[in-house]
């Protein structure tokens, strides 16, 4: 007598494993088929096309009931199994008990609904089968409809694109800083998010759900910055979950999915199990290819003749019209990579190497050559003969380094001083302007602060080709050619808010930068766009990542900060008090008029913190690229030769600036008289006080180099001073390069530059005090008092693990 | 035979970030990088000593806090012109929790 088949599941792996089965010997089984859905299998993978109307059912189905009557298999379609009985070998369903010899479970997945209130309201939907694509239909029909998709992996995005072709509102909600974050890195993430969002898509990463809201259906979704976005449907693609509960109820061993061997057999050897429900290796699957590999190795399993399962090579393709998108491989696991980006054309392509060999590849933008790179990869192929050209591809281009100026728009601002766009000193240059000087003097770019002169010079280059040649000017490190300046004067006039869109957009040849250029881009976010940009801490240097300065030993030195250098009985005790309680080694007064405790074990540093902000104190950010002191005399109120009140006018500028990050430390100085004894004028920015008001001078030095103030203004009012002496900083903010102090900034800008921006047009100063202010509304808070908290314990200053504490084995 | 010690959640961990485990004869630095791969090496950079874990991670790479020197998390060579190595622990992640070889550690603090 023929042996009993019974296979449960009827999608795309049950249909290929039989199909491979009936090839290899169709009298081998009675086979019945058990299907939950009503219908027959189709390709489920092609679900996306479908929903955005490019295909239609009939186009996707791959074995109806014709298909598998002809071929002799029993269907049981729209019949759950809902036991397997392995003593007695048969299972139950609402048709019955079904006696098996061989049992095949296949029962896929089901989307992830992540665990939130109002995830089971009406208008909450999966993306697993044909019934979701249907209600999504639905919904897309009533006018101006809204869905959020949550969820941007690659199941989400082809939902999210489906539906604004049919017309939706589509919002997708990410927990991940970046999309589709398991195939791709943060640039290629990038990129992918500004196309979507170019169609209209709303793209909002690092979006923690909260609940989702709505009476008797879903209305909005709720995230726990308390934003709330409107939804007709919400359409849940954070995941799916192996549908394992038959596995599990009956005993066989199941992890994540139900386990199975090489040869695909589950813990019980009657029963075989493949699919998106199966465990292997510790990997649950999700693609197609694998499952296909797994059908072929379970059909010949089930006739006897051995094979086994391996993992293999999967790559991903996202399937939205006009997006080019490839990424196969571990190309986190590198040991080298190989960088590629064209700004312009806004492609991307990243070759991670081990050992010569290509272990994993990312593409945007081009993926002509995806194949070619996957064979290579697959074949192990030792690449080091064709290395230097390997990122180009089959058909090797050359690279251009002025990519990023030559894709700038005609009105893109060039330069900031005098407003000059790309196509006025194009015009100029056309108009036989072909030097710089030229330029300056008919364009007036470049002729003030003189910032944006190589970003002139690449637009000379690119509209007269090889008649002009750049002068050399050194990258700020090995991730880019581009200067300082150039960079800044980019993320301005193209609006770049993001790490990852300046790396791609200014053709970084790295992934993710280095320890030298993520400080410098971090904080030309924080200076542009205060309200927007979040800061990265992991883009900072330990110093400012933990507040307090790191010494030789990896201890700590802490500096509360005293404003503009008084203090008082209680503030010394409790100083003295911590030094005590946390054994400090050291206690130094120091040139800035604060007391220094060094020698600090870092564990100690949220305590100490708790201790001094209870007495009052905040931190001195004696350890940030950042306001440092103001120190000042005693001035009016003690000194018989003081002639204003230097102090409290130290103390008023300290409560402004504090919390501000400059690119440089800036530090400060105000002196009651001439007699300078709080040595002003070696500052960055020093204020003289004298009987007709106040002397303002900038850019001095007292460290490598030693360098006296010079003049910027007189004042007349302690506001005046106030005013001058915020709008310069905001201007060093602005417009110097990162590392760069006031004194060198001001050399190479120029001292009447500044004066004109920040004395002579009143208009413009008041604009920078207002920028200062609203970039303070964010940055103006003490990070002890923010880190000294039972969050930031557990998170951050505990150690994972202690070790030390296991009984010894 | 590895002894595999669960340590931590990954999200315990910061991307692009390092935290320690203490031991008996000092600190490992646990990686996590952009792509959410972890590392386990000791916490000590070859040339004085600096806290590796609290080093700005890029690539598969940490630069010391104290000097700038880049230390390849994978193999915990020093790279560039310097020279030097840190020792490097097995580590792997599993299910969303961070496993570390005791078995590899035990053996050092034997040794």
């Amino acid at each position: 007598m023929l042996q009993k088949l019974v296979v449960i599941g009827a999608g795309m792996a049950s249909g290929k494993m039989l199909e491979e089965l009936l090839a290899l010997d169709a009298g081998a089984y009675d086979i019945t088929l058990f299907g939950a859905e009503p219908r027959g299998n189709y390709n489920r993978i092609m679900l996306s096309p479908v929903l955005s109307g490019d295909k239609t059912y009939d186009e996707i189905v791959t074995h109806d009931a014709d298909w598998y009557a002809a071929n002799g298999v029993k269907c049981r379609f729209n019949e759950a199994v809902v036991k397997i009985d392995r003593k007695q070998k048969r299972i139950i369903s609402a048709g019955g008990v079904t006696e098996y010899d061989k049992l095949v479970v296949a029962t896929g997945s089901a989307s992830f609904m992540i665990p939130v209130e109002g995830n089971d309201l009406p208008g909450v939907i999966g993306f697993r089968d044909l019934d979701d694509v249907t209600a999504m239909l639905e919904a897309a029909k009533k006018p101006a409809g809204k869905a959020v998709v949550i969820g941007g992996g690659l199941l989400g995005l082809e939902a999210a694109a489906a539906l604004n072709e049919q017309g939706m509102k589509v919002t997708v909600l990410h927990l991940m800083g970046h999309l589709m974050e398991r195939q791709l890195d943060s640039a290629a993430g990038y990129l992918l998010q500004k196309e979507l969002e170019s169609r209209g898509i709303r793209v909002i990463c690092n979006a923690h759900t909260n609940a989702i809201v709505g009476s008797d259906k879903v209305e909005a979704v709720l995230l726990d910055d308390q934003s709330t976005h409107p939804a007709d449907i919400v359409v849940m693609a954070a995941g799916i979950r192996p549908e394992t509960r038959l596995g599990i109820e009956s005993g066989l061993h199941t992890e994540r999915g139900i386990v199975v061997d090489d040869a695909m057999q589950t813990s019980d050897p009657d029963i075989l199990a493949l699919g998106e429900c199966v465990e292997h290796d510790d990997t649950v699957y999700g693609l197609v290819a694998p499952l296909y590999d797994m059908a072929k190795v379970l059909a010949r399993t089930l006739i006897g003749e051995a094979a086994a399962f391996k993992a293999p090579e999967v790559s991903t393709k996202l399937k939205v019209t006009g997006v080019d998108l490839f990424s196969v491989g571990d190309f986190a696991d590198e040991h080298e990579e190989i960088v590629f980006r064209d700004p312009g054309l806004g492609v991307y392509k990243r070759i991670t190497l081990n050992n010569d060999r290509i272990v994993g590849v990312v593409m945007y933008g081009d993926t002509n050559d995806s194949n070619w790179f996957f064979d290579k990869l697959k074949s192990s192929e030792d690449i080091s003969d064709i290395r230097g050209s390997l990122i180009y591809g089959s058909a090797a281009q050359g690279i251009d380094p002025l990519a990023a100026v030559a894709a700038m728009s005609d009105d893109t601002e060039i330069c900031g001083c005098n407003g000059v766009c790309k196509g006025t000193i194009v015009t100029a240059i056309n108009g036989g302007a072909t030097d710089l000087a030229t330029i300056k003097a008919v364009t007036k770019a470049s002729a003030s602060c003189g910032n944006c002169t190589g970003l002139v010079e690449q637009v000379l280059a690119t509209t007269l080709g090889d008649d002009f040649v750049v002068p050399t000017a050194a990258g700020i490190c090995g991730c880019t050619d581009l200067t300082h300046e150039d960079i800044r004067q980019i993320i301005k006039s193209t609006a770049l808010k993001s790490i990852p869109a300046v790396m791609q957009e200014m053709g970084w040849k790295t992934s993710c930068g280095c320890h030298v250029c993520r400080p410098a881009l971090n904080y030309y976010m924080i200076a542009e766009w205060p309200l927007e940009y979040a800061d990265d801490l992991q883009s900072r240097f330990v110093n400012e990542r933990n507040h307090a300065n790191i010494q030789k030993d990896g201890t700590y030195s802490v500096m509360p900060r005293m404003w503009g250098g008084m203090t008082t009985p209680d503030e010394l005790r409790a100083i003295a008090d911590a030094a005590d309680k946390y054994n400090v080694p050291a206690v130094h007064v120091t040139g800035g008029q604060r007391i220094d405790l060094l020698g600090v074990q870092r564990e100690d540093l949220p305590a100490m913190w708790a201790d001094l902000n209870a007495a009052g104190m905040v931190s001195g950010h004696a350890y940030s690229k950042g306001l440092r002191t103001v120190k000042t005399c005693v001035g009016s109120d003690f000194c018989r030769f003081g002639t204003q009140d230097s102090t409290g006018l130290g103390i008023k500028l300290e409560k402004i600036l504090w919390g501000s990050w400059t690119p440089h430390k800036v530090k400060l100085g105000v002196s009651g008289c001439p007699r300078n004894c709080a040595e002003a004028t070696c500052k960055d920015v020093g204020v003289i006080c004298v009987d007709s008001g106040y002397e303002v001078s900038v850019a001095g030095a007292a460290g490598m180099e030693l360098k006296q103030t010079v003049a910027l203004a007189k004042a007349a009012t302690e506001q005046e001073v106030i005013d001058l002496t915020v709008a310069f900083i905001q201007l060093y903010r602005e417009s110097a390069a990162y590392l760069d102090r006031p004194y060198k900034w001001v050399a190479k800008v120029g001292i009447d530059w500044v004066i004109e921006q920040v004395v002579e047009d009143a208009d413009n100063r008041a604009a920078l005090c207002e920028r200062f202010e609203i970039s303070q509304s964010v940055y103006r808070k003490d990070p002890w008092a923010e880190q000294a908290t039972p969050d930031y314990q557990t998170q951050k200053w505990n150690a994972l693990a202690d070790l030390t504490l296991e009984a010894a084995q | 035979m590895s002894n595999w010690i669960d340590i931590a959640a990954l999200d315990d961990i910061q991307p692009r970030g390092a935290r320690v485990v203490k031991t008996h004869l000092g600190c490992v630095a646990i990686f996590r990088n952009g792509e959410d791969q972890v590392f386990a090496i000791d916490d000590a950079c070859p040339h004085k000593k600096g806290p590796l874990s609290e080093g700005i991670v890029h690539g598969n790479a940490v630069t010391c806090p104290l000097h700038n020197w880049v230390i390849d998390l994978e193999t915990g060579m020093a790279q560039g012109a310097d020279n030097g190595r840190v020792n490097t622990y097995e580590i792997r992640v599993k299910e969303g929790r961070i496993l570390l070889d005791g078995a590899r550690l035990l053996a050092r603090s034997v040794a």
